[in-house]
């Protein structure tokens, strides 16, 4: 194994777990969802990286290019950003509704409420 | 490479800073640079649609959810020495499992064999459209691109139904 | 923000060449990078846009709750009616090639009516969850 050839694995790996820590170490509900964003992005990153070639180009087919980069992941990788938005647009949107319904978004606030009192969830937005 | 560099140190930032509003227009940075970091690995469909909702759409959404609360700070500080030590020991698994990935731009690598030189060779003369990533998407892989879409039509049924305002009948409200 | 003469302005520019990039990344999607999801997210920033700086009631008198709604649901119905019309003129669900005189015409117009499928939901659901999220009051004590 050789590092030059590893080292963009490593990097990648380092944004991935820099998002999982900051998922399961804030308490922060936006923070979070910042934070399950990066982990996203660099899941792509992994995924896209391995499909690059030296000399290749981007896999539009023209006349005067022979080498293109692998369009598979990038199909794949198309999707899934799509899908991330989808998620993070319905995390908000749960984040919106819990910040009305418990009046903070820190998980620590939120679990004590819930110890002591069960909270009004209803509609309060007439 | 530098910008992965630059996504690493804005990241570590992002972990640090308190300001939520500051967390969010610096992952609008971050998005930015994965979109430049794309570009650089020659992912020009990726990296568009990167740009575009990552830095965009998300930034423009995490702005309306932080303007719909009444603080914009605060995130106070426990001692995370536990959530450190999982997240570092999941990267040293995930690091020890890259030592047996092929190298970086490996024309060997099995991710180019089968399929994908099929894809390369065939798909402009099957399809007639240049951009293989479009024909893959739209053609080859048809049915993965309509459940992208149904997946995409729930998210905005789900913000729908969670924001929806419900006219009230009576005085007393319903559950 | 529309008391703003520069913002005014430098928007009435900029909305109409947006929306126009937007139809061009969709229609170009087939030589170059773009396609539907791109173009889809374009047109719905084009839209925010207008809603930022003219306010939120303008953008609705411009494109209303109700074609909005339409836009999510119709784009995916169009989608799956263009793998219907697979169906009924011979093939599987979703085959192209039965859909023109020969194989690659059928595609084309497959992949054309699929991009804007996607254009239109993608677009519509962008929208529609600024407008939603937009549209909520700020809470007691704002």
């Amino acid at each position: 194994m050789n590092i030059a050839g590893h080292l963009s694995y490593w990097l990648t790996i380092f944004l991935t777990i820099a998002g999982l820590y900051i998922v399961i170490a804030r308490g922060n509900l936006i923070k979070k969802l910042v934070g399950l964003a990066i982990f996203q992005t660099s899941v792509y990153l992994l995924y896209i990286a391995p499909g690059k070639l030296i000399g290749g180009t981007a896999p539009i087919v023209a006349e005067q290019f022979k080498i293109y980069s692998n369009p598979l992941p990038h199909v794949l990788i198309l999707t899934a950003i799509v899908v991330g938005v989808a998620t993070l647009a319905l995390g908000l949107a749960l984040v919106v509704r819990i910040r009305e319904a418990y009046g903070s978004i820190e998980e620590d606030e939120i679990l004590e409420q819930d110890e002591t009192h069960s909270p009004d969830i209803t509609n309060k937005q007439a | 490479m530098t910008l992965l560099m630059m996504m690493a140190v804005v990241t570590v930032a992002i972990a640090g800073r308190r300001n939520l509003f500051a967390v969010v227009i610096l992952f609008g940075i971050y998005s930015f640079l994965m979109a430049t970091v794309l570009v650089a690995l020659d992912a020009v469909d990726v990296a568009m649609t990167e740009a575009a909702v990552g830095a965009g759409i998300s930034m423009v959404l995490f702005l309306s959810a932080l303007h719909l609360g009444r603080n914009e700070e605060m995130k106070p500080l426990h001692k995370p020495f536990l959530p450190l030590v999982v997240a570092v020991a999941t990267g040293a698994a995930l690091a020890y499992g890259t030592l047996w990935l092929p190298a970086f731009s490996d024309p060997e690598a099995p991710i180019h064999q089968h399929v994908a030189q099929r894809y390369i060779a065939e798909g402009a003369r099957e399809t007639g459209v240049p951009n293989i990533v479009t024909a893959v998407l739209a053609s080859y892989r048809g049915y993965d691109t309509l459940g992208e879409v149904t997946v995409v039509f729930t998210a905005g049924i789900g913000v729908i139904a969670l924001l929806r305002r419900v006219r009230r009948r009576k005085q007393g409200g319903q559950a | 923000m529309k008391d703003y003469l520069v913002l005014r302005v430098i928007a009435k520019l900029m909305i109409p060449f947006m929306l126009l990039f937007a139809l061009y990344v969709q229609f170009h999607g087939d030589f170059g990078p773009g396609g539907g999801f791109q173009a889809g997210v374009i047109a719905a920033a084009a839209i925010i846009f207008y809603a930022i700086i003219f306010g939120l009631p303008a953008a609705r008198a411009v494109v209303p709750d109700r074609l909005v709604e339409t836009m999510v649901a119709s784009g995916v119905l169009l989608y799956a009616g263009v793998g219907v019309a697979g169906l009924l003129l011979g093939g599987n669900y979703l085959d192209y090639f039965v859909l023109g005189r020969d194989s690659v015409a059928g595609q084309h117009r497959g992949i054309f009516w699929v991009e804007v499928g996607v254009l239109v939901t993608v677009a519509g659901v962008m929208l529609k969850i600024f407008y939603m999220f937009a549209g909520r009051d700020r809470g007691e004590d704002a």
